[in-house]
């Protein structure tokens, strides 16, 4: 009758090997769970991203200010608008929500009375969509 | 065929939707010729197939005679007397017109200039030709640095522009719209952006037009002193004329701005003029139109840009 065979070991490896191993994947674990601590951008109620960006390309935004994804939007005149949604202020000096977007894109010198930024006579529906699309930019 | 093209190209600027009777002639020359050599190739695709079957002898002399020298010449010759048929119905270029144009060409922007027909000074304007439907214009080419082509798709071939020399042009549209046309010969880094856009009106609206377009620049009202101050004291005066504002400076080096206004585009069709356009444009032409010879704005602030802006929008 042969001998008993040693019991096959689970983990092939050794117990410190193993510990080490274990370790390093808790770490990963915890890292990647990490995101980038900002806030959700806020929502537009009734604002639709994506007819906000062919709204940008027809009012000729890009004229003045790099915008993601807005064909011909190269300009230089003005801030580029990457990331606009994890933005913290609009215009340099309101906190970015979505009123105060809309009221300074829809009429920027009444917001601020030294801008080069002029009023392009958005509607207030458009308003909208492009304020989406915007705060849709991370 | 034609409505097959018709869904794909924007008819603005498609020589595959002729407006005028120059370009229905090339666009029927153009279609012949196409349909004349897909049959010829489906011709020759069919011969060099049934040449790979095996088996039957031909009689080479029959082929190489027949239908390598006598078709082919009976067909080119038919096609020859066709085409210098049709070509020979293209407007003759001619100055007894009505409505004469000077149109100089340079990099990059058209200078376009009219006769005033109450006898004042000549009518200048930039990148922007008005027609009356259904009536031959003249239009007198001539370029200012480099060659340039003038080319409408919609209404007509291409005429080069070649310094020191000037090329005559007759010119009709038959329906009323507005046609793009397109610097056709390189010249230099905005070739691509040194458009001009053809409006047909009817003769009294262009008559209107013309006559508006004669006047000086308005005065602009209450708010417009600071923005025609900054256009002279910006020094947009020594390049541009405002007619009216800036007589007895010899200025011609950048477009006519009398009545920038009334333009359907900005910098040769590189802008759509809105509110906003012409700001952009001031501030920094380069990052629309990398390397025009106009210079952004140095020193002026926000408000004053925007002054400036709004009193070159109402000059229409």
């Amino acid at each position: 009758m042969p001998p008993l065979a040693r019991p096959v070991p689970i983990c092939p490896l050794r117990a410190r090997s193993c510990a080490a191993v274990l370790l390093c994947a808790g770490v990963l674990a915890v890292l990647v769970g990490c995101d980038e601590d900002r806030p959700a951008p806020p929502a537009v109620v009734g604002g639709d991203a994506a007819r906000g960006r062919l709204l940008l390309a027809q009012y000729q935004c890009g004229s003045c200010h790099q915008i993601p994804g807005v064909e011909g939007a190269r300009g230089m005149t003005g801030p580029a608008l990457d990331g606009f949604g994890g933005r913290s202020y609009v215009a340099g000096f309101m906190p970015n929500y979505p009123d105060a977007l809309m009221r300074w894109i829809v009429d920027p010198p009444a917001v601020k009375p030294g801008t080069a930024m002029p009023a392009m006579g958005v509607s207030a529906e458009d308003v909208r969509h492009m304020a989406a699309y915007l705060y849709a930019l991370k | 065929m034609i409505s097959i093209a018709a869904a794909a190209a924007p008819a603005s600027q498609s020589a595959l939707h002729p407006a005028g009777p120059d370009a229905a002639i090339i666009a029927q020359l153009g279609w012949v010729l196409f349909g004349g050599g897909a049959l010829v190739f489906v011709g020759v695709m069919a011969v060099c197939a049934l040449s790979l079957r095996k088996g039957r002898p031909v009689r080479p002399l029959v082929w190489i005679a027949g239908a390598g020298v006598l078709l082919p010449l009976a067909a080119l010759s038919a096609l020859l007397v066709f085409g210098v048929w049709n070509s020979a119905e293209l407007i003759r270029p001619s100055s007894q017109h009505a409505v004469k144009i000077s149109v100089v060409a340079r990099m990059w922007w058209w200078e376009v200039r009219y006769t005033d027909p109450a006898g004042g000074g000549d009518i200048v304007l930039a990148n922007e030709i008005h027609l009356p439907v259904g009536q031959p214009v003249y239009l007198g080419l001539s370029s200012g640095d480099v060659i340039h082509s003038f080319w409408v798709p919609a209404l007509a071939g291409k005429v080069d522009t070649v310094p020191g020399r000037l090329h005559g042009m007759t010119l009709q549209a038959d329906r009323a719209g507005v046609y793009r046309a397109q610097c056709a010969e390189y010249c230099g880094e905005q070739h691509a952006r040194m458009a001009l856009h053809v409006v047909a009106q009817p003769p009294d609206e262009f008559q209107a037009w013309l006559a508006a377009q004669a006047r000086p620049a308005r005065g602009g009202g209450a708010g417009a002193g600071q923005g025609r101050r900054a256009f002279i004291e910006q020094r947009c005066v020594a390049c541009h004329t405002i007619r009216g504002v800036s007589d007895g400076v010899a200025a011609g080096l950048g477009p006519d701005l009398t009545h920038v206004g009334s333009r359907l585009y900005l910098g040769a069709g590189a802008l759509r003029n809105q509110p906003g356009a012409l700001a952009a444009w001031i501030a920094d032409p380069h990052s629309v139109k990398p390397g025009v010879r106009m210079p952004a704005s140095a020193d002026m602030d926000g408000a004053t840009l925007r002054a400036l802006a709004a009193y070159l929008e109402q000059l229409k």
